[in-house]
C-alpha cells in the first residue's frame, strides 16, 4: 500500500506548511488561510485513510470539517472587519494592547 | 457496507438529546423575539433564556441513572453527561444573569448575546454526551464559534476586538491539531466511535506509532481548550479583553466541556496507553499549576489575575486526571461545578464594580469597598476564600478530593506540589481582601448598583459555594456514580 504512504506524506507536508505559515505570517487573513490549509491537509488524510480502510466514516467526517470551516470563515472574517474598523490594520502585530 | 435506513432510524432516540433540543429551539426563538424587543428592555431576554436553561437542566436531571446510546452510538445519555450538562446549565445561567447590566453599561446590549450563550451551551452539552469523535468535534466547534463571537461582542471596544481576533486565530489553529489527531486515530483503528477505538487499541497490544501520535495531537487540542500550560498563551489576553460576563462563562463552561471530552476520550478510548499519557498529564498538571499561580502573583488587573488563576485551577483538576481513579475523576466533576459557582460569583462582583469602558478593573480599585459596601465585600471574600481553597468553602473540598486522589495512586509529589501552589495562590486572593478591608476608601462607590438579576446570581453562587463546602457528601456521591460508567 505505498499509495497510502504517498497520500499521508503529502498531507503531512501540507499540514506542516500550514503550521509554519501560522507561526510566521503577520497578516491575519494570510494566517487564517494557513489554518484552512491545515484543515484541508486533515481532509486529505481522512479521505486517503477512508479509501484505504474501505469504510465511509472518514468521508463523512470530511463533510463536517468542510461545513465547520465555512462557518468559521464567516465568523473569522467578521471579527477581522471589526478589528480593522477600530485599528485600520489587519496585522496581528497590531493586536498588542494587552500584555503582561 | 450496506445500510438499512429503517434500521438506522430505529437507533435514533431524541429523548437522549432533549436538553440540547430545548436549548437550540429556545435560542432560535429568542433570535426571533429579539426583533420585537426594544433595545432598552433586552433584560427580558435574559429571563427567557434563564427559563430555557432551567427547563434544559431539569430535563437533563430527569434522565439520571439511565444509560441510553443513541444515533447508532454517536451520542449517549449517561450520568457522566448529565452531571456535566448540569455544570453547563449553572455556568450559562449565572452568566445570563450578570450579562444585562454589563452590556447595558457598555452600550452593546444587542439581544443576540443570549442566543449565542445558549448555542455555546448546546455545543458544550454535545461535547459531554458525544461518544463519537465526529460528535465531539461538532460540539467543540459549535461551542468555540459561538465563543469567538461572544469574545468580540463589544464591537466598539478595541480590546474586545483584539480578544475575539486572538481567540479565533488560536482556537482555529488548535482545532487543526485536534482534527489531525482524530484523523490519525481513525487511520490506526478504522473507526471514529470511541468504544470501538478502545476495542481496536486493546487488540493491538503494543500501540502503534500512528495511534500514539494521534492521541498526542488530540491531547494538544484539548489542552488548549482547558488552557493548560504550555497551551495557555491565549488565555490572559482573551479573558482580559472579552466582556466580563463572557470571561466568566469562558473560564468555567468551556473548561468543564474540555475536561468532559478529554476524560471520555482518554479514559474510554485510550486506557491501554495509560502508561504513555499519564506522565504527560503529570508534567502538564505541575506546569499548569505553577505557571498560572506565579504569573497571577504580579497581576494588577483583576480580570487578568482571575485568568491566570483559572489556568492554575485547570492544573488542580489535571492532578485528578493524572491520578485517573474514581476519586480523581469524580473530583474533577465536583471541582468543575464548584468552580463555576465561585468563579462566576467573583466575576459578578467585578461586573458590579466596573465603570463604563472597563476603567475600574484593577485590584487597587477595590480599596475600601468593605467600608462603603460591606455586603458586596463580604460575598467577594467568600468567593476568594473558596478560590484559594480555605475551609469551610466548596473550593477546599474540591481540592482536598483531587489531591487525595493523587496520593491514593502514589503521586505523593504531585499532591505536595499542588498544596504548595495552593498556598502560594492565597497571596493574590488575599491581596484583594487586604485592599477591600484594610485600605481607606478613595471613592464613594456611588455608581455601584446591584440589580435584581445580579443579586440572584450572587445569592445562588454564594449559597452554593458555602453549602457545597459544608455538606458536600451528597454531591460527591453523585459525582462518583457519574464516573462509574467510564
Amino acid at each position: 500500500m505505498e499509495n497510502l504512504t504517498n497520500y499521508l506524506l503529502v498531507s503531512a507536508v501540507l499540514f506542516s506548511i500550514g503550521t509554519i505559515g501560522v507561526l510566521t505570517r503577520k497578516n491575519a487573513i494570510v494566517v487564517f488561510m494557513c489554518i484552512e490549509l491545515m484543515l484541508n491537509a486533515v481532509n486529505l488524510t481522512f479521505v486517503a485513510l477512508s479509501r484505504h480502510l474501505g469504510n465511509l466514516d472518514g468521508q463523512v467526517f470530511v463533510f463536517f470539517i468542510m461545513t465547520v470551516a465555512a462557518a468559521e470563515a464567516a465568523v473569522g472574517l467578521a471579527l477581522f472587519i471589526s478589528f480593522f474598523n477600530n485599528r485600520e490594520s489587519i496585522d496581528i502585530d497590531d493586536a498588542n494592547l494587552m500584555k503582561w | 457496507m450496506d445500510i438499512n435506513v429503517a434500521q438506522l432510524f430505529q437507533t435514533i432516540n431524541l429523548a437522549t438529546i432533549m436538553p440540547e433540543i430545548i436549548l437550540s429551539v429556545m435560542a432560535m426563538a429568542l433570535l426571533l423575539v429579539n426583533v420585537f424587543v426594544p433595545s432598552k428592555s433586552k433584560g427580558y431576554l435574559a429571563w427567557l433564556s434563564l427559563a430555557g436553561l432551567v427547563a434544559a437542566g431539569y430535563t437533563a436531571a430527569t434522565g439520571w441513572g439511565l444509560n441510553i446510546p443513541s444515533f447508532s452510538g454517536s451520542v449517549v445519555l449517561d450520568n457522566f453527561a448529565i452531571f456535566f450538562k448540569l455544570i453547563f446549565v449553572v455556568a450559562a445561567g449565572l452568566t445570563v444573569l450578570i450579562s444585562d447590566q454589563y452590556m447595558e453599561r457598555e452600550g452593546c446590549n444587542q439581544g443576540e448575546l443570549y442566543p449565542l450563550i445558549l448555542f455555546t451551551t448546546v455545543g458544550m452539552m454535545l461535547m459531554a454526551s458525544g461518544t463519537d469523535m465526529m460528535t465531539i468535534f461538532l460540539g467543540l466547534e459549535l461551542m468555540s464559534i459561538s465563543l469567538y463571537v461572544l469574545a468580540g461582542f463589544n464591537r466598539a471596544n478595541i480590546k474586545s476586538n483584539e480578544s475575539g481576533l486572538k481567540y479565533f486565530l488560536l482556537g482555529a489553529f488548535s482545532t487543526g491539531f485536534l482534527l489531525y489527531g482524530m484523523a490519525l486515530v481513525y487511520g490506526a483503528t478504522g473507526t471514529t466511535r470511541i468504544a470501538k477505538i478502545a476495542e481496536a487499541a486493546a487488540k493491538m497490544g503494543a500501540p502503534d506509532t500512528m495511534l500514539l501520535i494521534g492521541a498526542l495531537l488530540i491531547l494538544t487540542g484539548f489542552a488548549f481548550k482547558i488552557a493548560a500550560v504550555p497551551f495557555h498563551m491565549w488565555t490572559p489576553d482573551v479573558y482580559e479583553g472579552a466582556p466580563t460576563p463572557i470571561t466568566a462563562l469562558m473560564s468555567t463552561g468551556p473548561k468543564a466541556a474540555g475536561f468532559a471530552a478529554f476524560l471520555r476520550m482518554f479514559l474510554v478510548a485510550f486506557p491501554v496507553m495509560k502508561a504513555d499519557w499519564s506522565d504527560l498529564i503529570w508534567i502538564m498538571a505541575v506546569l499548569t499549576m505553577t505557571v498560572g499561580n506565579i504569573i497571577a502573583l504580579r497581576q494588577d488587573n483583576i480580570k487578568r489575575m482571575l485568568a491566570y488563576s483559572s489556568i492554575a485551577h485547570a492544573g488542580y483538576a489535571l492532578v485528578g486526571f493524572a491520578a485517573a481513579n474514581t476519586t480523581g475523576t469524580a473530583g474533577i466533576l465536583f471541582y468543575m461545578l464548584t468552580y463555576a459557582f465561585m468563579n462566576i460569583g467573583a466575576f459578578a462582583v467585578v461586573v458590579v464594580l466596573g465603570k463604563q469602558g472597563e476603567s475600574n478593573g484593577n485590584v487597587q480599585d477595590f480599596a475600601g469597598l468593605a467600608h462603603k459596601r460591606p455586603a458586596l465585600a463580604a460575598i467577594m471574600t467568600l468567593f476568594l476564600f473558596s478560590l484559594a481553597g480555605i475551609p469551610p468553602t466548596a473550593g477546599f473540598i474540591g481540592k482536598f478530593y483531587l489531591f487525595s486522589a493523587a496520593v491514593q495512586e502514589g503521586y505523593v509529589w504531585l499532591a505536595i506540589i499542588g498544596v504548595l501552589n495552593s498556598a502560594a495562590s492565597v497571596y493574590y486572593y488575599l491581596r484583594v481582601m487586604v485592599f477591600m478591608y484594610m485600605k481607606p476608601a478613595e471613592e464613594e462607590f456611588g455608581w455601584v448598583k446591584v440589580t435584581a438579576p445580579i443579586t440572584l446570581a450572587l445569592v445562588v453562587a454564594g449559597v452554593a459555594t458555602l453549602a457545597l463546602g459544608i455538606v458536600p457528601s451528597y454531591l460527591l456521591q453523585l459525582a462518583e456514580t457519574a464516573v462509574k460508567l467510564i
